[in-house]
């Protein structure tokens, strides 16, 4: 016999009732976000929840202003950059772990796990000074540098390259294919969908960073979008609307990306869930 | 040279080269940093942090029993405690709640999961658009103001009895999409045949789900649990552009991340102080995650 879960008669009306009040509680800010960007500044301050003046100058001004469309491309070159070298250092890290033999394997395995118990917290305090002397203020080296590596990805990929089995890889090297073969024909496209998931997750950690460029960006020039906005709050509160506008713009290219990529984003999002 | 030891050396050259990009930047930026921030730790230096000499190991204890430590250990606790259980609660019940079929459910499940879309400085912003006393969306609306005055004067963010729960709602709303996501994904992995046996058992709705589905949800929960924790112990964003830290004198928004990164933190011009309350930090997430793992572990039901 099979269940049928789908509510009826007043039951459903009831949920239907809560999820119209979750969604209004959860829509509150963002809608009245998007109704100040699109008011003229005299307006802002009356009815602040009704829509009665329309204008797209204020998003204009954000952009111009405000300067985002060069840090939101500043957060995008980070992003890629950080992401694609996460991706990279990964494969190879996780593929040595996992297939080659040399000494101390243990050992370099335990420094890349001990480095997952370490917060950002701890570390960019030290970390700026070490950019600091690399000259690599406002430089996007030091943006992305201390994030090229994670051992977070390391390890969920070689959770699954230990899954291949080992004779596959002694059968492969007897047929000639060397490691880079055996990595490219077979290792890589099993990891694929990890891949996937990890790639999102790198580039949404990096996007998302705002301690660490605040704490290196002096020159307005390389802001990321997270600290432009921080700068725009400090900037502008006698202008709340310029505020608004700059939000939704900084939030509309992760929504886009969120929405191009929904299928990797709940693996993405649980990459962190690792199988007791 | 033998077989086995020529073996063992044969991929030496090779993993080098996959090893040592990775090796270098986790040393250079993980490791070394945590190292030189427990020295750092015992050391006084000038404004500049040019010059650094050592005081002793001793700072880390005044580091402890100091009153502006304990006083930010005790607001991100406070903090934790807010969003972390709140937090949790509405994503089960969102996700529970959604997770029927029903007409236009799949647009209740995108407006849930919208806000893990906002970074925590988008998130931030439009919270602050809502809270500010003057230009804020709340203190201009003539009723609620009539109702609750605070709102107005000083503001939500000014006053200490309300400041830090203002920030945790801008928290917990920023991090409900990702909860919601994460819990749905974990109800949609138990399986139906266990909700419908409980069913032929004649147990009802708050049964099965306390009987069925809360239990087999444990990984997800406790996985969730982690990372909201995490989030809370490190908050700083949210408190750098809603309250920076105040209000003033009570620090009631200050947690330990930002009295070591706020540029209105106490201890902003001391590289010694803040590298000690970095490492105090790093015990604190340290014991938690322990504790975390120790303690949920064991009423988790991990299935077959």
């Amino acid at each position: 016999m099979a269940l049928d879960t789908t509510p009826k008669g007043w039951r459903s009306w009831v949920r239907y009732a809560l999820l119209i009040v979750m969604a209004i509680i959860i829509l509150f800010p963002i809608y009245t976000t998007i109704v100040a960007s699109l008011k003229p500044g005299n307006r802002v301050l009356r009815n602040p929840l009704v829509p009665d003046s329309f204008t797209l100058d204020v998003l204009g001004d954000a952009w111009t202003q405000g300067r985002l469309g060069r840090y939101l491309w500043n957060s995008a070159v980070v992003a890629v950059i950080v992401t694609a070298f996460q991706l990279i250092t990964s494969i190879a890290s996780a593929y040595a772990f996992s297939f080659l033999r040399f000494p101390l394997k243990r050992f370099f395995f335990a420094i890349f796990m001990a480095t997952l118990l370490v917060p950002f917290e701890v570390t960019l305090l030290i970390n700026r000074r070490t950019v600091d002397s690399l000259g690599w203020l406002n430089t996007y080296q030091g943006l992305a540098v201390p994030f090229l590596a994670t051992a977070f990805g390391t390890f969920l990929l070689r959770q699954v390259f230990m899954q291949i089995p080992k004779d596959l890889n002694e059968a492969a090297s007897m047929d000639g294919l060397g490691h880079w073969g055996f990595m490219r024909e077979v290792a890589v496209p099993l990891v694929r969908p990890t891949l996937g998931a990890l790639g999102l997750f790198s580039f949404l950690a990096s996007w998302n960073q705002y301690l660490w460029p605040t704490m290196i960006t002096t020159e307005d020039d390389m802001n990321t979008i997270q600290s432009g906005l921080r700068l725009l709050r400090s900037s502008d509160l006698d202008k709340p609307n310029l505020i608004m506008a700059g939000t939704i713009i900084a939030a509309v290219p992760i929504l886009v990306v969120l929405v191009v990529f929904q299928r990797q984003l709940v693996r993405g999002l649980t990459a962190g869930a690792v199988k007791g | 040279m033998s077989g086995a030891t020529k073996r063992r050396w044969r991929d030496v050259p090779l993993a080098a080269v996959m090893l040592g990009p990775s090796l270098v930047v986790l040393v250079a930026f993980v490791l070394y940093p945590l190292g030189r921030a427990v020295w750092l730790g015992q050391q006084r230096c000038n404004v500049q942090a040019t010059k650094c000499r050592s005081v002793g190991w001793g700072q880390y204890t005044d580091v402890l029993m100091s009153n502006e430590f304990q006083s930010a250990v005790w607001v991100t606790v406070k903090f934790a405690l807010i969003t972390v259980p709140v937090g949790l609660a509405l994503g089960i019940g969102l996700a529970v709640l959604a997770d029927k079929h029903m007409r236009h459910i799949g647009f209740f499940r995108t407006v849930f999961s919208s806000t893990v879309a906002t970074s925590v400085a988008v998130a931030s912003l439009m919270w602050l658009f809502l809270l500010q006393p003057s230009v804020g969306v709340l203190a201009n609306i003539g009723w609620l103001n009539d109702i609750f005055p605070v709102i107005k004067e000083p503001g939500l963010l000014n006053d200490k009895g309300t400041a830090l729960s203002s920030v945790a709602i801008s928290s917990i709303w920023a991090n409900l999409g990702f909860t919601f996501i994460i819990i749905t994904a974990g109800l949609q992995g138990i399986p139906r045949e266990l909700q419908e046996s409980a069913f032929v058992d004649g147990a009802g709705g708050w049964r099965r789900f306390t009987n069925v589905t809360l239990p087999l949800l444990g990984p997800t929960l406790l996985f969730t649990t982690v990372v909201l924790t995490s989030r809370a112990f490190q908050a700083y964003g949210e408190i750098d552009l809603l309250t920076n830290g105040g209000p003033v004198p009570q620090q009631s928004t200050t947690t330990v991340t930002y009295l070591i990164y706020g540029s209105s933190s106490i201890i902003k011009s001391n590289e010694g102080l803040k590298a000690a309350v970095a490492v105090l930090l790093f015990v604190i997430l340290l014991g938690l995650s322990a504790l975390q793992f120790r303690g949920l572990g064991k009423r988790v039901h991990y299935g077959s």
